[in-house]
């Protein structure tokens, strides 16, 4: 599919779509039940296809009342109040509300489009009310909606990566894009942008947080390398979101470059002591419960020397949490598990010491705050505080993983982009590209794709309308 | 042949892999929902050999998990778990099975089985020119029920005790507990159901559509398995009003062994047709590469028994009775003798991984 062009593609479709991930498929399905053709333009390869969605697992849904899969009601107040505490206030709460109030009917459509759910995955009870889970996950609901749109008659070019948005007055006139590697102009009288943030492009990266973003993992697809994103606020578009900032998680540093995706996780720092090169602790280990404190500690690491940190634990805790793909460094002493991991020993030992010391006896209890806290340290761990006193010791290398970029096109309520001159006529953008919209700061598991179901579905929609 | 002085060191390879890929798989779970594979799984952070052979045993090959996959070639995880677990189940059935050899000869190729049929062919050939009774009616007329009961029952009862001990020894490695009548029932539910061909969402596996579901695997699947079971019991049923009630072949139509039989036969014909239509479409790269060409001829060796059976009672009264009888029994024969050595030997097994896993309990998720 590949080839291009394709003899029995139109010249000029309806509608052309940037990207090939949930946002975009949802616009092209949209668009292309609503009677138009559409061209979806993906960057990737076609087994790279679907982006981010590729690794997500779950949508955050508002329902009134239990909703297969989901249990219970989950209100668009309790809803609106869960986004308003990770984003602290910085969302539009218009957008915002309307994206949850319409998640409640996304989820009748996701599933008349091709998406299974399952019940919540295992290790992630807490979320069976609040968050649908796709079965197999993002990418089979990626495939779920690329059958769908080719039964619809929706036209997919791979490995097209779109260069410039051409920007006339009021109106996009074309596409340049390079298909395959070479050059194409693409005429369509309708444009959704759906190609996600920037967060492949190291440079970028870099020139916004820092050089040391270079030591950064992509948690996920090398191919959202923002050019699209960056053709738009070059021309002038209207822009949203914290230029320099990006949500980070602490993974595995063993981790791929690119795309490690979910199973790069580490789950073990509550019930470790997380110590930087120095073979100090600079944090809380134990403050929250692990999937509320699962951000911040991308930004830990991200500040400490070459931006790494090192979690150590011993016998007692290696089966209190969920496996992680690469296994532990080993050892049966602590002097020996630091040089193993390149740290010094006597620095170490001097930190364990320190920490065995102030360790009090107590309940421990691995699923709840336990209160079992350290006493006289100037970095308390306050909760799950045990000595590491049980050989054989283990330890993870931790690094911040990129998830997504904050920076996007500002959108209005029918998923309009804006340029210089007021709303450009045929042009609406979904999905990450547009998600600093609504998520100024932070994450709320599931909403991501939330953001592209509904907006894609609305993009669809609008653009639809504009060229019926 | 060449003599193979290391016969387990591609064994260990394909374990050593599906290990590799577990691991990874293990820490990801979005499948959890396609099959009995991976519930089973999160038991356990560490894979011993024979938590693999369990785990291979219980995937059918459904393919959902590939589909699915984020990981798959060619990211450099490059997971592959239907074709990781199909050369550790494969390898199993060679590895349990006695005596080894013959498990390796038929498994992989084709061409031993259709050798072994033109033997056996010649055999019955001779048998029908040189036992010939002097009196009978039907295929009694070629060749005399003694005759025919003093060939099969060894035939059949030998490679049972075969399996027999295959499955004691599969029990063994797998760690199997004490079974339970509920474990069994729940198995039996789960094979004659074929559950795990469902996707978990009831609308079929990734076998033959890539990355679209289809429930044919499993329609065929059922026909062929149910035709079987038909036409076993077809053949039972004579035997008891052969020897209990002294009534002897030829049956009219209307008796148990042909109702039974002629839609039993009609029905494995239908699901060989099916399934080897099916495999031709599938993917080789998502199954155990090597033995394709034994599971094919598996299939249409069992596509043959039902032909030369429905055409032996079709020719009832013919002068190709002779002939069609020396044919459709080498087919059986052939079939019987290679149950612990082809793929026959899956539907134990399978069964055998499915009470096991009913034995076990409940998994439990990770921590959050």
């Amino acid at each position: 599919m590949t080839d291009w062009p394709q003899t029995s593609w139109p010249e000029t479709f309806d509608l052309a779509v940037v990207g090939g991930g949930n946002a975009a498929l949802c616009a092209a399905i949209t668009a292309a039940e609503a009677g138009a053709s559409v061209l979806v333009l993906e960057g990737a390869p076609k087994p790279y296809r679907g982006g981010n969605s590729r690794h997500t697992r779950n949508f955050r849904c508002m329902h009134r009342a239990p909703m297969d899969p989901l249990v219970g009601s989950y209100e668009e107040d309790e809803y609106f109040h869960d986004l308003m505490l990770v984003t602290k206030g910085k969302t539009d709460e218009g957008l915002a509300r309307m994206a949850i109030r319409s998640s409640e009917e996304c989820l009748p459509w996701m599933k008349a489009h091709g998406v299974r759910f399952q019940p919540s995955l295992s290790g992630t009870l807490s979320l069976g009310r609040t968050n649908a889970f796709f079965l197999g996950g993002g990418k089979a609901l990626v495939n779920a909606y690329y059958n769908t749109a080719q039964d619809l008659g929706v036209k997919v070019a791979y490995e097209a990566q779109v260069t410039h948005v051409h920007l006339d007055g009021d109106r996009i006139t074309h596409l340049q894009a390079e298909i395959a590697g070479k050059p194409v102009t693409v005429q369509a009288r309708a444009f959704v942008l759906a190609s996600g943030g920037f967060q492949a492009d190291i440079d970028w990266l870099a020139r916004a947080w820092g050089p040391s973003a270079r030591n950064f993992l992509i948690r996920g697809t090398p191919y959202n390398r923002g050019v699209v994103l960056r053709d738009m606020l070059d021309q002038g578009a209207e822009s949203v979101g914290d230029p320099t900032q990006c949500h980070a998680v602490a993974i595995d540093g063993r981790a791929p470059k690119y795309d490690g995706g979910i199973v790069t996780r580490l789950d073990c720092v509550p019930f470790s002591i997380v110590l930087n090169q120095k073979g100090e602790r600079f944090y809380d280990e134990g403050e929250d419960v692990w999937p509320k404190r699962y951000a911040i500690w991308g930004r830990l690491v991200a500040a400490q020397p070459d931006q790494v940190g090192y979690a150590l634990i011993d016998a007692k805790s290696i089966d209190l949490f969920m496996p992680s793909v690469f296994p532990p460094v080993k050892a049966d002493t602590i002097e020996e598990l630091a040089a193993k991991m390149g740290l010094d020993p006597q620095a170490v030992r001097r930190t364990v010491d320190g920490f065995n010391a102030a360790c009090r006896p107590g309940k421990f209890h691995p699923t709840e705050l336990d209160g079992l806290r350290t006493e006289g340290l100037d970095i308390a761990k306050t909760n799950w505080a045990r000595p590491l006193d049980t050989a054989p010791f283990y330890g993870y290398q931790l690094r911040p993983g990129v998830t997504f970029t904050y920076l996007g096109l500002k959108v209005d309520a029918r998923a309009q982009v804006h340029g210089p001159g007021g709303p450009i006529r045929n042009l609406w953008a979904a999905g990450e590209i547009m998600a600093g919209s609504i998520l100024g700061q932070g994450y709320l598991a599931g909403f991501g794709m939330t953001i592209g179901t509904v907006f894609g579905r609305i993009a669809g929609k609008e653009a639809a309308a504009h060229v019926a | 042949m060449s003599l193979d002085l290391t016969p387990t060191a591609p064994l260990l390879s394909a374990t050593g892999e599906a290990r590799r890929q577990i691991e990874i798989c293990n820490a990801c779970r979005y499948c959890e929902g396609f099959c009995s594979v991976f519930p089973a799984m999160t038991r356990q952070k560490a894979f011993a050999d024979g938590d693999l052979t369990q785990l291979a045993n219980l995937c059918h090959n459904c393919r959902g998990c590939y589909y699915a996959c984020q990981y798959t070639a060619p990211h450099e995880f490059a997971l592959n778990i239907p074709a990781a677990l199909a050369e550790v189940r494969v390898e199993s059935w060679e590895r349990l099975a006695r005596p080894q050899a013959l498990a390796r000869l038929f498994q992989s190729h084709g061409v031993a089985m259709a050798g072994l049929l033109v033997a056996a062919l010649a055999g019955f050939f001779w048998a029908l020119a040189a036992l010939k009774p002097l009196a009978g009616a039907g295929f009694y007329a070629h060749l005399a029920h003694n005759t025919l009961v003093a060939i099969f029952v060894p035939a059949f009862l030998l490679p049972l005790a075969l399996i027999a001990l295959s499955l004691r020894a599969y029990w063994r490695e797998v760690g199997g507990g004490r079974v339970r009548l509920a474990h069994l029932l729940q198995a039996m539910d789960s094979a004659a159901r074929m559950k795990n061909l469902s996707g978990g969402h009831g609308e079929g596996c990734n076998f033959e559509k890539g990355d679209r579901f289809s429930d044919r695997r499993r329609l065929f699947h059922q026909l062929m398995m149910y035709g079987f079971l038909l036409c076993f019991a077809a053949t039972a049923s004579g035997t008891v009003m052969h020897y209990a009630f002294g009534w002897e072949a030829p049956y009219p139509l209307f008796s148990l062994p042909k109702l039974l039989g002629v839609p039993g036969g009609a029905m494995m014909l239908a699901g060989a047709a099916g399934l080897a239509l099916l495999k031709l479409r599938a993917d080789p790269a998502l199954g155990a590469r090597r033995v394709w060409g034994g599971e094919m001829a598996f299939i249409l060796l069992l596509g043959f028994v039902a032909l030369t059976g429905l055409a032996l009672y079709a020719a009832t009264g013919t002068g190709a009775v002779g002939p069609l009888l020396a044919v459709h029994l080498a087919a059986v024969m052939v079939l019987f003798l290679l149950m612990p050595f082809s793929k026959m030997v899956h539907g134990f097994f399978r069964l055998a991984a499915l009470v096991a896993e009913a034995g076990k309990p409940a998994p439990v998720g990770g921590a959050e």
